[in-house]
């Protein structure tokens, strides 16, 4: 229960930080979750992980679908040299993910250094 | 052991977002770029968007509606033309802003500061030639008229406006994939904007290819090469048109005993010879519905996002359709209540280069009239994007910025510096023109709206409610004597220099003619009893065939004229291939040739985009002016001049042994008969290449493009399936055509259609992008309906209310 909630105050977290700041900061979000909220390491960074997955790759492929994927098929060739548009939504799901997971862990980890 | 492992994730994570937020590890930023909440997906514009906004700003006198059509055209609604700009500036932000400001940056040679080294080269070019200290002076003058000056305020503050509100999430898509960040528009910005455009129309020149082509060949082969004049001319203005009384230039004294040497120079990139435009209007008198209908077709690049922004604009003062210049204020061609106006390049001659002797290598003087003058120098700071700055010191004389010399295109002579003499550094109003021809009531006012035109000088052609139809071949044009600035001059001596400017009274002008019509397609202004030099480098064909076109036709409409704009008709053709049949000896060519044969004997002589026979013929003329000239060009300087294609034809027609025919590497006399057959035998490798890649097809050989300002391939549509060409009305070739098409009846209620090969929004990320593109292809229209404030909903409505 902790971890579904987790993961679902990462992505909120996010999404509200990011209105306002730079992009990166959702590694602010991932990471100060699992600090207060305390789960396990490996937990935390799978966490992180799925919530900024799920956050980046839907919101790119809701927003790509309102657009008839229209810019997606321009850029996919661009940054990938590929022609399925598909992944660059995969990449943007990705890169939100990596980033999610290692903040994420920084937290869990921190949080189990400090209180033993 | 924990915190070592906190300290290394946590070291992981920051390292992670530096990666992805810099280009200097991964080729882009990744992480800014794909975030869905800042990067490229806030530039995918929902299919279903609505474009209704309030908006409150300071800059406003009163309230401005600016309403939408389906295909997010502007309707602008002001109280005042002030408030009216202002909107208009904030639009073009709103939708064109990367484009405005990339052109502005090539215009000011800026472009190394964003795409790197790579743009250093196009930047001093344009530096050299003084295009920043042309817009300067440009602007001076423009500041100096309050009204103008106030309007131009207007609309930089409108642009800014809209700067102002960006954010990083709003940033059009060309910011965030290159990695920079708009400034602040100034009207330097619009004075560069139209400099550039200059730089596009008012660049027609070949001094020296011209002058090497002299020095190589001599006077006497050089006048055979490059005669004075075309039999086939049919000037824009036909017939006499002023005596030489008002004002005499007289050419230097044995000025054409002077044999130049040849230059070797490196020359940088010119604009492409195919820009150029059409533009006609048939009288009362020949239109079915009574009223006169005036017809413009401006031959540009062909770029996305547009070079156009369709706009209308209202005032109680004046209600003005057309299209704008993303970058300027005002119409540039278009129709109000009571006229309409179109434009096409005037294209003379009016950029010389006089040779430079600087006293020492210092170049602190240099010598003219007997006298060491002082130079003036320019630093040109360049800013190269991830290197030093680049300083380029440029000399200023009397006669301009001198472009070339031993920092710049060295040429092996040695101490050669050619100073540039251009009439687009003469300071101008020309945005006043614009400004006044969007409230002409008549012709007077158009002539004196047109009259404020300097660089580039444009045939401007006019049809009024009231019947009248004109045309004016309008610009600051010296004055020159006969072959004054083919050549490079010598820049030591005053005779040499530009004597004046035509007088007014001797511009080429009609008003209402017996014909019932006027026209211009780039064509030769006027005839040989002109009394200044008007040079040699001006298209014949389309003008003999729009001419023709509207000379048989009686009764016109609309649709005719629709038709004709779009008519793939190929006058050359129509010349050249009964040479090619006559000449070319189908016996000796070998089974598989006589096949192509065939099909260029059946060509219908039009340019469609299916037609394998103008490919047949475009390949086959182009190998025998290879087979005619290679052989004398052989020892050639590499920049040298080669015939106009009508001077080859004309020559064939007329003399079957014409003295360049024959192949001087061979020891017998070749006859017209031996090279066609030659050129054919050499033509058909390509062509059955061609054939063989399934590209004989007219637009698969074409492959007409329009590109993406940044050469972004997925940005751009390529291979589209058009016909016309070179030559042809419908004059698009591979990188060039008609950017505008517009045909305007002017009857008690004036009626318009329009179209251009782009979209109103500059968004590669939007359905607007380029919407227009598949109809313009197909030769179809739009209807333009001017709305009134009164009419019924528009699709979008944006409110601007004063703060």
């Amino acid at each position: 229960m902790k971890w579904i909630i987790s993961v679902v105050l990462i992505a909120a977290f996010s999404f509200a930080l990011c209105l306002y700041f730079p992009w990166w900061t959702i590694a602010i979000a991932a990471f100060i979750v699992p600090f207060l909220i305390g789960i396990r390491p490996g937990m935390a960074f799978l966490a992180g992980f799925l919530s900024l997955f799920l956050f980046w790759g839907g919101v790119s492929y809701i927003i790509s679908s309102a657009n008839n994927h229209l810019l997606a098929g321009k850029i996919t060739p661009l940054i990938l040299s590929s022609d399925h548009s598909f992944l660059i939504i995969l990449l943007t799901a990705i890169i939100g993910a990596v980033v999610g997971g290692f903040a994420a862990l920084s937290g869990s980890l921190l949080r189990h250094s400090i209180i033993k | 052991m924990r915190i070592i492992f906190t300290i290394l994730t946590a070291a992981i994570t920051i390292v992670l977002c530096y990666i992805l937020n810099t280009n200097s590890v991964l080729p882009a930023p990744l992480g800014k770029l794909l975030s869905p909440q800042h990067g490229i997906w806030q530039n995918a514009e929902p299919a279903n968007k609505s474009f209704n906004e309030n908006i409150e700003i300071k800059g406003l006198k009163s309230q401005v509606e600016v309403r939408f059509n389906e295909r997010l055209v502007p309707h602008i609604f002001a109280e005042n033309e002030l408030d009216a700009y202002y909107v208009q500036g904030f639009l073009h932000a709103k939708f064109r802003l990367w484009q405005m400001e990339f052109q502005t940056l090539a215009a000011a040679g800026r472009v190394s500061e964003v795409a790197g080294e790579r743009a250093l080269g196009h930047d001093r070019e344009f530096r050299r030639l003084g295009m920043v200290y042309a817009a300067e002076r440009t602007l001076k003058v423009m500041e100096e008229d309050p009204e103008l000056k106030a309007l131009c305020d207007a609309y930089t503050s409108g642009v800014n406006d809209y700067i102002d509100r960006l954010t990083e999430s709003t940033l059009p898509l060309e910011y965030k994939l290159m990695g920079y960040y708009p400034e602040k528009w100034t009207n330097l910005k619009t004075a560069l904007f139209l400099k550039y455009m200059s730089q596009n129309l008012a660049a027609r020149e070949n001094d020296f290819e011209l002058t090497n082509a002299l020095a190589y060949f001599g006077r006497d082969n050089y006048r055979a090469l490059f005669p004075l004049n075309q039999d086939s001319l049919d000037p824009i203005v036909p017939g006499f048109i002023g005596t030489d009384s008002a004002f005499k230039v007289t050419a230097p004294v044995n000025y054409d005993t002077i044999m130049p040497q040849t230059t070797n120079i490196e020359l940088y990139a010119k604009p492409s010879p195919e820009l150029g435009s059409n533009n006609w209007a048939v009288g009362p008198q020949k239109t079915a519905s009574g009223a006169p209908i005036l017809c413009n077709d401006p031959h540009l690049g062909l770029n996305l996002p547009s070079l156009w922004y369709e706009i209308q604009i209202t005032t109680p003062e004046y209600s003005t359709y057309g299209v704008s210049f993303p970058g300027s204020p005002a119409v540039i061609i278009g129709f109000n209540e009571d006229i309409a106006w179109g434009v096409t390049n005037g294209g003379r001659d009016v950029r010389d280069y006089y040779e430079i002797q600087f006293q020492d290598e210092t170049k602190q003087s240099y010598l003219f009239n007997g006298e060491w003058l002082k130079t003036e120098f320019r630093y040109e700071r360049i800013r190269v994007k991830g290197k030093a700055d680049y300083i380029d010191t440029v000399a200023y004389t009397i006669h301009g910025p001198v472009m070339y010399d031993d920092t710049y295109n060295r040429n092996s002579y040695g101490d050669k510096y050619w100073a540039v003499k251009w009439s687009a550094h003469v300071p101008g109003k020309e945005l006043k023109s614009f400004n006044l021809l969007n409230k002409s009531k008549n012709h007077t006012d158009y002539v004196e709206a047109v009259s404020y035109m300097k660089a580039p000088g444009q045939n401007f052609v006019f049809a009024s409610r009231t019947g009248d139809i004109a045309m004016r071949t309008q610009g600051l044009w010296p004055a020159k004597w006969k072959e004054q600035g083919d050549f490079l001059m010598p820049g030591t001596d005053s005779t040499f220099l530009w004597q004046g400017f035509i007088p007014d009274e001797l511009t080429p002008s009609q008003l209402n003619p017996e014909r019932g019509f006027v026209s211009s397609g780039n064509q030769k202004p006027a005839d040989s009893t002109y009394p200044y030099y008007l040079g040699m480098d001006y298209p014949v064909t389309r003008g003999l065939i729009i001419n023709r076109m509207l000379s048989d036709m009686d009764k016109i409409t609309v649709e005719k004229m629709k038709a004709m704009q779009v008519n793939n008709y190929n006058v050359f053709g129509e010349m050249a291939v009964p040479i090619l049949l006559k000449y070319i000896q189908p016996q000796q060519l070998t089974l598989e040739m006589q096949v192509y044969y065939e099909i260029l004997k059946d060509w219908d002589l039009y340019n469609h985009s299916g037609s394998k026979g103008i490919t047949v013929f475009d390949i086959v003329w182009e190998s025998l002016k290879a087979c005619i000239f290679d052989d004398d060009y052989k020892n050639a300087p590499a920049v040298i001049a080669r015939p106009f294609d009508m001077t080859l034809l004309e020559a064939l027609k007329k003399d079957s042994t014409y003295r360049f025919i024959d192949n001087i590497e061979t020891r017998h006399v070749e006859t017209l008969e031996d090279i066609a057959t030659e050129a054919f035998r050499k033509a058909y490798p390509k062509i059955s290449e061609m054939d063989a890649g399934g590209k004989l097809e007219w637009a698969k050989y074409k492959g007409t493009r329009v590109t993406h300002l940044a050469k972004i391939e997925k940005f751009s549509r390529l291979n589209l399936p058009i016909g016309g060409g070179v030559n042809i009305i419908n004059a698009t070739t591979t990188e060039t055509g008609p950017s505008w098409r517009m045909v305007v009846s002017l009857g008690s209620e004036i009626e318009a259609w329009g179209i251009y090969p782009g979209g109103q929004s500059g968004n590669p990320g939007s359905k607007f992008y380029d919407d227009f593109i598949d109809k313009w292809v197909k030769g179809e229209y739009y209807q333009i309906k001017k709305m009134r404030k009164e009419d019924s909903s528009p699709e979008w409505k944006i409110t601007f209310t004063p703060a």
